[in-house]
């Protein structure tokens, strides 16, 4: 056993979860307290000392799935708990199809299982299913997909939510409002078999392959890992949790700095210290002086090579108009355009999205990357707005296709501000390749970074330190 | 008290009407053995105070609530010095030798306590509740540790306080803003998600005590459906019972269209929300 968390906790590790040295002590601690056999109890306990964000869960699961799968209940034996039984199946002959395989037969007790939300039947039929169905062969090293894919194209899940929709309805006459939540009671219980598909073939290759190679073909990147680039839509929707947290960091951040002794006197805390010296109010205490509201300029590349990451930048954009009250955005592809009102607290981020992408003038001549005449416009329209105190960041992989990068100007734009920050998605290798101009760009800017993934933007929130806002003599 | 199993945390929960699914119990019976704080995180109104609160009932316990807030200090929610009684104590009594009043007023008998202290030097044995710990900065948050790890408050005047009963504790967090991995590290972590349709009809026929099995249904589907839209705050569990009350006060047996259009304020508090699930729900499912 102890071998077994030993190998879940490293492969949990290698998927990316830190999990420190104490917290695995608790785990292996807690787990004493789990009865032998109770799997439920197991991954709890497991997942309450190991996971401590829940971003991580979905690796858990896929990692508990292969490290404890266990045979059928009844055949389980506390001794060899999590060790595959050759023989597993032999409880279901009598349930089910005779041979020659009858996949009507199949269909229809599934059915029944479904309609009558009978647990163990489900299982028994999901485990026939795969056993007729999946065509496992031993040794193939394909990931489960592959698998689940054959079987669930012969079941027909379609057909079968279909059948269990009229199966439920009973002949009645349904409205719409009740015809929907019907088909969302039947969706899940529909969804709750394709699980127990996708589990039962995953016990089998575990069986096959060994946990340590099934653990890494299903190995996924953790959301904070996936590049920014490449991110599916329900990729960006996962993120959108984690983005919250992150602008309220960065908001702090950029609210801090060294500041002098300031502010009211604290008459409370000044008498109260002044009982170390008998009543005399030696040591005056001050109240700290409210931090100041940070000013950021937000400018973001919304071209076509950038779509993933600009939505990605939207959202960042949207999260932070409710941490800022002076937040302003522009959106930028041959010439920029000030978003900032499509944004702001309340508004519905489907919305401002649209509102970016139908009303936002961001194209001048052919809608082709120009970060020239982007930053120039910006400058003459928006530069002399400016102060000492805004922080400017603009997100872009700085692809100009071969333009005059005029850079010049945006020195200019980081002499008439506090900060200015350049968060590229591409990886550092790949600047100055191609049409990028970023090093014509780096030299300007307080700091450049590669922000590929949310554990980057993570860091780069972590590590942010700006200069104080500069005297206003100096402009 | 102690529990045996997860199942009797379970049982013990539901006599007070809380139900907890598998995760919550063996969480729970967890932080009872091992002595460890749990750290609740979830959305809002998903009962995630309702578990330290219940905890507290079936327990025995005294519940005691330190609600977090930006700018929580050391002198709200750990012990402060009385320092007027101190200052009255050291003019009352100029006749005595320094060292007698400064022993004297650095005792226990000058010092405020605050939840946190209170936690620890309760005779009775409790339940300290930290209330959305996401709301305090990062640098507060070091304030919690030591109680967390050790249970013991150190006051520099009388050195280290040890909890006379071992406190039971919970944390509570909207995920506002990453909590610090120290703090994670001396918790046990537990997610509560909205439930699903099956427990939340559960939920609702353990707290609305007059409500029949099939609306109960109704409500929890409706309330599963309102979920998958994206709205911008989605109904809570707290919200769904407030709605089966209604639905209940206006003795309404079947949830229609109709009565769902004028009664969805009760689920839905932003008129964007309101009007996008009206439209959603009673238009014909895509299929």
């Amino acid at each position: 056993m102890l071998g077994i968390i030993t190998g879940f906790i490293d492969e949990l590790r290698a998927a990316g979860v830190p999990v420190s040295m104490v917290e695995a002590i608790d785990g292996m601690r807690a787990v004493e307290a789990v009865e032998i056999g109770d799997r439920i109890a197991l991954r709890e306990t497991l997942r309450a000392t190991l996971i401590k964000n829940l971003r991580h869960e979905r690796a858990f699961d896929t990692a508990f799935d292969v490290y404890f799968s266990i045979v059928p209940q009844s055949l389980s034996e506390p001794e060899d708990f999590g060790e595959f039984d050759s023989q597993p199946h032999s409880d279901r002959s009598d349930a089910l199809e005779p041979p020659p395989f009858d996949i009507d037969g199949l269909l229809d007790s599934l059915l029944e299982a479904l309609a009558g939300l009978d647990e163990e039947a489900i299982r028994r039929g999901a485990r026939t299913a795969v056993d007729e169905l999946a065509g496992m062969e031993p040794g193939r090293p394909v990931g489960g997909t592959y698998y689940l894919y054959r079987t669930l194209r012969r079941l027909d899940l379609a057909d079968l939510e279909e059948r269990l929709i009229s199966a439920l309805t009973d002949d009645q006459d349904l409205s719409d409002f009740e015809r929907r939540l019907l088909r969302e009671e039947v969706e899940a219980r529909i969804e709750r078999l394709r699980q127990e598909i996708e589990e039962e073939i995953r016990r089998r290759l575990v069986a096959d392959r060994g946990r340590d190679a099934v653990a890494r073909t299903l190995r996924r990147p953790l959301i904070e890992d996936v590049d920014l680039m490449h991110a599916t839509t329900s990729d960006l929707h996962e993120m959108e949790d984690a983005i919250g947290p992150l602008t309220r960091k960065l908001a702090a951040r950029l609210a801090r700095r060294r500041r002098m002794r300031a502010g009211r006197l604290d008459f409370r805390r000044t008498m109260r210290k002044s009982l170390a010296t008998g009543g005399v109010p030696a040591d005056p205490q001050f109240r700290h002086p409210r931090p100041h509201r940070p000013e950021v300029w937000l400018l973001c590349d919304i071209s076509g090579s950038m779509a993933t990451f600009s939505r990605f930048t939207l959202q960042f954009t949207h999260a932070m108009s409710t941490h800022f009250s002076k937040l302003r955005s522009f959106a930028f592809v041959d010439t920029i355009d000030e978003v900032s009102d499509f944004f702001g607290p309340g508004v519905d981020f489907g919305s401002a999205l649209r509102r970016v992408t139908t009303e936002a003038e961001v194209v001048w001549l052919d809608g082709h990357s120009d970060y020239g005449n982007s930053l120039e416009t910006f400058h003459t329209r928006y530069g002399r707005q400016l102060t000492p105190r805004t922080t400017v960041i603009i997100t872009g992989d700085a692809r100009n296709n071969y333009r005059p990068p005029r850079d010049g100007v945006l020195g200019d734009i980081a002499e008439a501000s506090r900060a200015l920050i350049w968060l590229n998605p591409e990886p550092e290798a790949y600047w100055d390749t191609g049409d990028s101009a970023m090093s014509h760009y780096a030299g300007h800017c307080t700091s450049v970074h590669e922000v590929r993934t949310l554990r980057q933007l993570e860091q780069f929130i972590e590590d942010l330190t700006l200069p104080g806002p500069r005297p206003l003599q100096n402009v | 008290m102690s529990f045996e199993t997860p199942r009797a945390v379970a049982d013990a929960l539901r006599s007070v009407d809380y139900l907890p699914d598998d995760r919550i119990a063996q969480v729970v019976f967890l932080a009872d053995r091992l002595d460890k704080p749990i750290l609740v995180e979830g959305p809002a109104g998903v009962g995630k105070t309702e578990l330290a609160k219940s905890l507290a009932k079936v327990t025995g316990r005294d519940l005691i609530r330190l609600q977090c807030y930006e700018g929580l200090d050391e002198a709200k929610a750990l012990y402060e010095w009385n320092y007027k009684k101190q200052l009255l104590r050291i003019q009352a009594d100029v006749d005595h030798d320094w060292e007698d009043i400064e022993q004297d007023i650095f005792s226990e008998d000058f010092l405020l306590t605050r939840p946190l202290l209170e936690a620890i030097r309760s005779e009775n044995p409790v339940v300290l509740l930290i209330d959305e710990v996401d709301r305090v900065e990062v640098e507060t948050e070091a304030l919690l540790l030591e109680i967390l790890s050790d249970f013991q408050v150190s006051i520099p005047e009388l050195g280290t306080m040890e909890a006379r009963t071992q406190p039971m504790v919970v944390l509570t967090s909207n995920n506002t803003r990453e909590l610090s991995e120290a703090l994670k590290r001396r918790c046990l972590f537990l997610h509560i998600d909205y439930p699903d349709a099956q427990r939340e009809q559960e939920i609702l026929a353990a707290r609305v005590p007059g409500l029949s099995e099939h609306l109960a249904a109704q409500v929890a589907k409706v309330a599963r459906s309102i979920r998958s839209l994206d709205l911008k705050k989605a109904p809570s569990v707290s919200e769904t019972i407030d709605w089966a009350r209604t639905l209940l006060a206006l003795s309404i047996e079947d949830v229609d269209e109709a009565i769902l259009g004028d009664t969805l304020h009760v689920l839905l508090k932003y008129q964007a929300d309101i009007e996008k699930a009206a439209k959603e729900l009673t238009s014909s499912p895509p299929s």
